[in-house]
């Protein structure tokens, strides 16, 4: 064990592209690092930016939002909307403070295993690199909810 | 004070406009009624109340508190508990109280940038001194002391309980009479009152529920400012280009800027439902854009979309302007202006 900052990245990855590319990045074994925590949703558009506010306030250090690529959504067009929200919520978490490499969005087809694992890799490295977030006990003097809620128990 | 029996009304401010008072006394003819049924029990705007006079009254004296105004500092907090502790009924009225409102967008600074613009950085003072308020100060006659000035606005629910909600910047005369006079209903008659943590004086659907204005499909392709733009007076703003908040907000004000041609601001918070109001309008603004298409290159879909989200400025001013304070986040990591 050393005492290297393992950020906690929560990942929300659609149903039908970037979930089975983390499920064939896994069954083709490939190696990649362990900070993703992945979310299954039916569709990138169906991540509403409270989400990833909701991942950001309670302890997350990085939010990954994965979908199919554009054309290839397997409806229609909810990856556009989840690249509009997107880009208009990078504007926002601008002016709330937080980094730009903390939320990203990622393109993997099912078949892209390799694309997915190199993803959080980068990630995992470029998040380590900012350090913890902390949102409850850094900017609002709270404790950590997952602290709060060891104490009650 | 002689107590005539009546039940007491309370109404005070804390880090507020004023506004909340004169929205009271806009129920017209009505308060008379009011001072009918109402012993006035501490209101410093009408009345010359003093903080020892609360103080002096016995716990759960007053019948229903008004409390107006958000949490800026600690002077604001100590009649928050103050007013908690005398009071059967406390309602966080106004969209201060309720949800930070105005004074919360300090929230996207700090307390030195804050101080400094006020202080220093300012066209109509003239500090050469530098002189800054201290919360103590040493005089031959003794210490003076101020409140502290907090880092970070609080809505009234966050230092205290509070029984109601009653949003609107201010709210609206109708909806204030119609929840006095459900308090006069139970104090008198003994009618049910709405259950604890309600919000009253308001709708529960989205505003657009009540703006008259003409519906379509929304296909909106960029933003514009007011002052770039002549509306359509019967078409929805926001299929025009101008943000509305109308869809991310709570109803109960009958839509009265969008009547006039001025979108929706957002000030009865977000509907049932919805915990952040400003993530929500972030969302549903993102739906209802027509830019971009799937059969687009990535790149150019990319650039494109960021261009029409540019056409936003200001998001999350713009965006949380009302519910800065009930925001999931709550505050900017490192304000602007910080040194």
């Amino acid at each position: 064990m050393n005492d290297q900052f393992e950020p906690v990245i929560v990942g929300f990855l659609c149903n039908w592209c970037s979930y089975r590319a983390a499920d064939l990045a896994g069954t083709a074994r490939i190696k990649y690092a362990p900070n993703l925590r992945p979310i299954r949703v039916m569709c990138s558009g169906r991540v509403d930016p409270q989400f990833v506010l909701q991942a950001l306030r309670n302890g997350a250090d990085g939010v990954l939002i994965a979908g199919c690529h554009p054309g290839e959504c397997h409806y229609v067009n909810g990856n556009i909307k989840a690249l509009r929200r997107f880009s208009l919520l990078k504007k926002t978490l601008e002016q709330w403070g937080i980094e730009p490499e903390r939320v990203q969005l990622l393109w993997a087809s099912a078949s892209e295993g390799t694309i997915l694992a190199a993803a959080v890799d980068r990630m995992t490295e470029e998040v380590r690199a900012l350090g913890p977030l902390r949102w409850s006990e850094k900017v609002l003097g709270e404790k950590a909810a997952v602290q709060a809620a060891l104490e009650e128990v | 004070m002689t107590d005539n029996g009546k039940p007491k009304l309370a109404m005070y401010w804390a880090s507020s406009c004023g506004g909340c008072e004169i929205s009271v006394l806009n129920i017209h003819e009505n308060i008379l009624t009011v001072d009918e049924v109402f012993d006035i029990a501490f209101f410093p705007c009408i009345a010359d109340f003093k903080v020892k006079d609360v103080e002096s009254y016995p716990d759960g004296y007053i019948d229903v508190c008004l409390f107006n105004g958000a949490i800026r500092n600690s002077e604001n907090e100590e009649m928050a508990h103050l007013l908690r502790r005398k009071s059967k009924v406390l309602v966080a009225y106004g969209s201060c109280a309720y949800e930070g409102c105005i004074p919360a967008l300090s929230n996207l600074t700090t307390k030195q940038a804050t101080f400094n613009k006020v202080y220093f950085d300012n066209p109509s003072i003239d500090n050469p001194d530098k002189v800054l308020p201290q919360m103590v100060t040493e005089v031959p006659e003794g210490d003076l002391t101020l409140p502290n000035f907090y880092h970070t606005v609080k809505s009234l629910d966050q230092v205290v309980d509070v029984d109601y909600y009653l949003p609107g910047c201010p709210p609206e005369p109708p909806q204030i009479w119609a929840v006095l006079q459900v308090v006069v209903g139970a104090l008198t008659e003994g009618k049910p009152l709405p259950p604890a943590g309600a919000i009253i004086g308001a709708g529960t659907t989205a505003l657009c529920d009540e703006c008259t204005r003409e519906k379509k499909e929304k296909a909106i392709k960029r933003f514009y400012r007011p002052y770039e733009i002549q509306p359509d007076p019967d078409q929805c703003l926001l299929e025009q280009g101008i943000i509305c908040m109308g869809i991310a907000t709570r109803s109960g004000c009958g839509a009265l800027c969008p009547t006039v041609g001025m979108g929706c601001r957002g000030c009865y918070g977000p509907p049932d439902g919805v915990e952040d109001q400003g993530a929500k309008m972030l969302s549903a603004i993102a739906s209802v854009m027509d830019v971009g298409h799937e059969s687009m290159e990535e790149d150019d879909l990319e650039e494109v979309i960021q261009e029409a989200m540019d056409s936003i400025a200001d998001p999350i001013g713009t965006f949380y302007r009302f519910s800065m304070s009930h925001s999931i986040l709550k505050r900017v990591k490192n304000g602007k202006g910080d040194a």
